[in-house]
C-alpha cells in the first residue's frame, strides 16, 4: 500500500506533525465529504436569519400540513410554519448543544484526568472511581435523570450532557497522563526541577491533543443525538423555538397524512450525525503516528 | 482466579458506594421543595406539609437522610412511587422484563448482523464487500433510533400496513403477537448494536489475521476456510464477546426512546412518563437499577473473558 511508501518520504520532506496529519487527513476523501458537509451546517446555522425563506415561529393558519411544494420546500407543519426555515434553525440549537457540551465535558473531565494521572494514589483511587460509578449509568439515563431533576431547557440539557460525558474525558486524560509519566522526556524535564502542574501543562497537554481531537469529535456526533433524544422527549429546546429533536416529537401524531415532518428533521441529524463521525474516523487515521509504519 | 475475583470485586464496592452519593445526590438537584409537590391541593397548610416533611425526613440533616436511603435501598426497598401508589421496586420488576424481551432481540438482531458481516468485511480487506460493510456499520451508528423508528412505522405500518404501529403482547400470552408488536422496535434497536459489533468484530479479526499462528496455519497448507473460522475467529470472538455484553448494558439505555416511540411498557417507558409526571423517586430507582446491572454485566463480561481465554485461568 502507499502508506508504507509515505513513511520515508515524510520524513525527507521534514513534515511536522500536525501538516502530515492534514496531509492524510485531506487524502481521506470521505472524511473530506464530512467536514464539507459539517462546513455547510454550520454556515447554515450562522446564517439562518438570512438564508431562512420564512420566520420560524410565524403561524399561518391557512397553510397548515402543506405538502413539499414550491413556495414550501419542507411543506409546513401543524401550525402553519415552514419546515425548511425550522430546519434550518433548528440547525443552532443542534450545533451548539453538540459542540458546547462536549467542549464543557473536555473542560471538566480533562484536568481531573491528568490530576488523576500525575497525582496517582488518594486523588486518583477517589476520581476513578466517581469516573466509574458515572459510566456504569447508562449515557441516556443519566443524561435524562439529570435533565429531570434540573428542570426541563436547553441550557440544562447541555448540562447534562457535558456532565455524563466528562468521565470518558477524565479516563482518556488519566491514561495518556500515565503513559507521559513513564516516557524519557518527561522524566527530563523533572529532573530539571519543573513542578508537577508546568509537566503537566507543557508536556503531557499537547501530547494529549490528537486522541482528545478524535474522541471529542466523535462525542459530538453523539451529544448531538442526545440533545435531539432529550428535546424529543422535552426536556431540551423548549417549544416553539425550533429543534430537531422536537419537531420529530410533534411529527409522530401526523405519521399519516403529514409524513414529511418527520422526514426532514431527522435526515438533517442523521447528516450531522454521520458527517462529525466520518470526520472523526478520518481524524483517527491521519493522526495514528503507527499507521504509517504498518 | 479466585484472587482475582476478589480484587474486581473489592474494585466494585467503592464504585457503588460513589454511585449511591451520585444518586442520592441527584436529589438535591431537584427544583422546588418536594413536600410542596407531595401536597398537592393542601400546600397552604403548613401541618400537611410538616408532616410530609417528617414523614420523607425532610427535616432531617442530610447525611441523616442519606443513611436511612442507603439502608432502605440495601434491603430492597427503592421507595414509593408519588404518583402511581406503588413501591418502586414493585414497578421496576413489572416493567423489566418487558424491556429484557426487546433487549435480547435486538442484541440477537444485532449479532446476527454485525458479527458475520465484521468477519466478512476482514476476510475481504479493503475490497467492496469491506466498504460496503463499513458503510452498514457507519449508517447504523448515525442514525438516531428514534428517528429510524418513526420511519419504519410510517413505511412499514402506516404505508404497507405489515405491522402494528404500537402497543406490547407479553411473550406469555401470545407468541406470534409478541414478536410482532417488538420486531420492529428489536431491529430498531438493533441496527446500533450491529454497527458497533462490526467494527469490533472486524478490528479483532484483522488483529488475529496479522498474527504469527495464522501464517504458519497457512504455511502448513490448511485451507483458507479452517484459518479463518478455526485459527482467526475463535481468537477474535474473545473481545467481541466482552464488548457485546457491555453492548447490551447500553442497550437498556437505547430502549428509552425507542419504547416511548412504539409505546411499550416497558422500563424506559417508565422513567419517561416518571420524569413527565415529576415523580423522582422512580427516576432515581431507574438510574439505580440500570447501574446495577451494567455493573453486574461488566462483571459477566470479565467472567466470560476469563472462561473463553485459558491463558487468563492461570495467570
Amino acid at each position: 500500500m502507499s502508506a508504507t511508501v509515505a513513511a520515508p518520504a515524510s520524513v525527507e520532506r521534514g513534515e511536522s506533525p500536525a501538516r502530515r496529519a492534514l496531509r492524510r487527513f485531506l487524502r481521506h476523501r470521505i472524511a473530506v465529504f464530512g467536514l464539507a458537509v459539517i462546513v455547510v451546517f454550520v454556515a447554515t446555522a450562522l446564517l439562518a436569519p438570512w438564508i431562512a425563506p420564512y420566520d420560524p415561529l410565524q403561524t399561518s393558519w391557512t397553510a397548515i400540513r402543506r405538502a413539499p411544494s414550491a413556495a414550501h420546500w419542507f411543506g409546513t407543519d401543524e401550525n402553519g410554519r415552514d419546515v425548511l426555515s425550522r430546519v434550518i434553525w433548528g440547525a443552532r440549537a443542534s450545533l451548539m448543544a453538540g459542540v458546547v457540551s462536549v467542549l464543557a465535558a473536555v473542560a471538566i473531565g480533562v484536568p481531573f484526568g491528568l490530576l488523576a494521572g500525575f497525582a496517582g494514589g488518594w486523588a486518583d483511587a477517589v476520581l476513578s472511581r466517581i469516573a466509574d460509578a458515572m459510566l456504569s449509568v447508562p449515557f441516556l439515563i443519566l443524561a435524562i435523570a439529570l435533565a429531570a431533576f434540573l428542570g426541563p431547557a436547553l441550557e440544562n440539557a447541555m448540562l447534562a450532557i457535558a456532565i455524563t460525558f466528562s468521565p470518558v474525558f477524565v479516563r482518556l486524560a488519566r491514561g495518556m497522563a500515565l503513559d507521559a509519566k513513564s516516557t524519557d522526556w518527561v522524566e527530563a524535564a523533572r529532573a530539571l526541577g519543573n513542578p508537577a502542574w508546568r509537566i503537566a501543562v507543557r508536556h503531557v497537554l499537547p501530547n494529549i491533543v490528537p486522541p482528545l481531537l478524535v474522541q471529542s469529535t466523535l462525542a459530538i456526533a453523539e451529544a448531538i443525538i442526545a440533545e435531539a433524544a432529550l428535546s424529543f422527549l422535552g426536556l431540551g429546546q423548549q417549544p416553539p423555538a425550533p429543534s430537531w429533536g422536537s419537531m420529530l416529537n410533534s411529527a409522530q401524531r401526523f405519521l399519516e397524512n403529514a409524513p414529511w415532518l418527520a422526514v426532514f428533521p431527522g435526515a438533517a441529524i442523521f447528516l450531522v450525525v454521520l458527517a462529525f463521525n466520518l470526520v472523526g474516523d478520518g481524524l483517527r487515521d491521519a493522526l495514528d503516528p503507527r499507521a504509517e509504519r504498518r | 482466579m479466585w484472587i482475582w475475583l476478589a480484587r474486581r470485586l473489592a474494585q466494585i464496592l467503592p464504585t457503588l458506594l460513589v454511585l449511591s452519593f451520585l444518586i442520592f445526590g441527584l436529589q438535591q438537584l431537584m427544583p422546588g421543595d418536594p413536600a410542596l409537590i407531595l401536597a398537592g391541593e393542601e400546600r397552604g397548610d403548613p401541618q400537611v406539609l410538616a408532616q410530609i416533611r417528617a414523614e420523607l425526613r425532610l427535616d432531617r440533616p442530610l447525611y441523616e437522610q442519606y443513611l436511612h436511603w442507603l439502608g432502605s435501598v440495601l434491603t430492597g426497598d427503592f421507595g414509593f412511587s408519588w404518583r402511581i401508589r406503588m413501591p418502586v421496586a414493585e414497578l421496576i420488576l413489572e416493567k423489566l422484563p418487558v424491556t429484557a424481551q426487546l433487549a435480547t432481540m435486538a442484541f440477537l438482531i444485532g449479532a446476527l448482523i454485525g458479527v458475520p458481516m465484521g468477519i466478512l468485511s476482514a476476510v475481504r480487506r479493503d475490497r467492496p464487500a469491506d466498504w460496503a460493510a463499513n458503510a452498514v456499520a457507519l449508517f447504523g451508528i448515525s442514525t438516531p433510533n428514534f428517528w429510524l423508528g418513526i420511519m419504519l412505522i410510517l413505511l412499514i405500518s402506516v404505508q404497507l400496513g405489515w405491522l402494528p404501529p404500537s402497543g406490547y403482547v407479553p411473550l406469555t400470552e401470545d407468541f406470534r403477537q409478541s414478536i410482532a408488536t417488538t420486531i420492529m422496535p428489536a431491529f430498531v434497536l438493533g441496527t446500533n448494536i450491529a454497527g458497533v459489533l462490526m467494527r469490533h468484530t472486524r478490528a479483532a479479526m484483522l488483529t488475529a489475521l496479522s498474527q504469527d499462528y495464522v501464517r504458519t496455519a497457512r504455511a502448513k497448507g490448511l485451507p483458507e476456510r479452517v484459518v479463518v473460522w478455526k485459527h482467526a475467529l475463535r481468537n477474535a470472538l474473545i473481545p467481541v464477546v466482552t464488548l457485546g455484553t457491555i453492548e447490551f448494558g447500553r442497550l437498556l439505555a437505547g430502549a428509552v426512546l425507542t419504547e416511548q416511540i412504539f409505546t411499550i411498557p416497558g422500563f424506559g417507558k417508565l422513567v419517561v412518563d416518571a420524569v413527565f409526571n415529576r415523580d423522582y423517586p422512580v427516576v432515581q430507582g431507574v438510574v439505580l437499577t440500570t447501574a446495577l446491572i451494567f455493573v453486574l454485566l461488566s462483571l459477566v463480561a470479565d467472567l466470560l473473558y476469563m472462561a473463553i481465554n485459558p491463558r487468563l485461568r492461570h495467570a
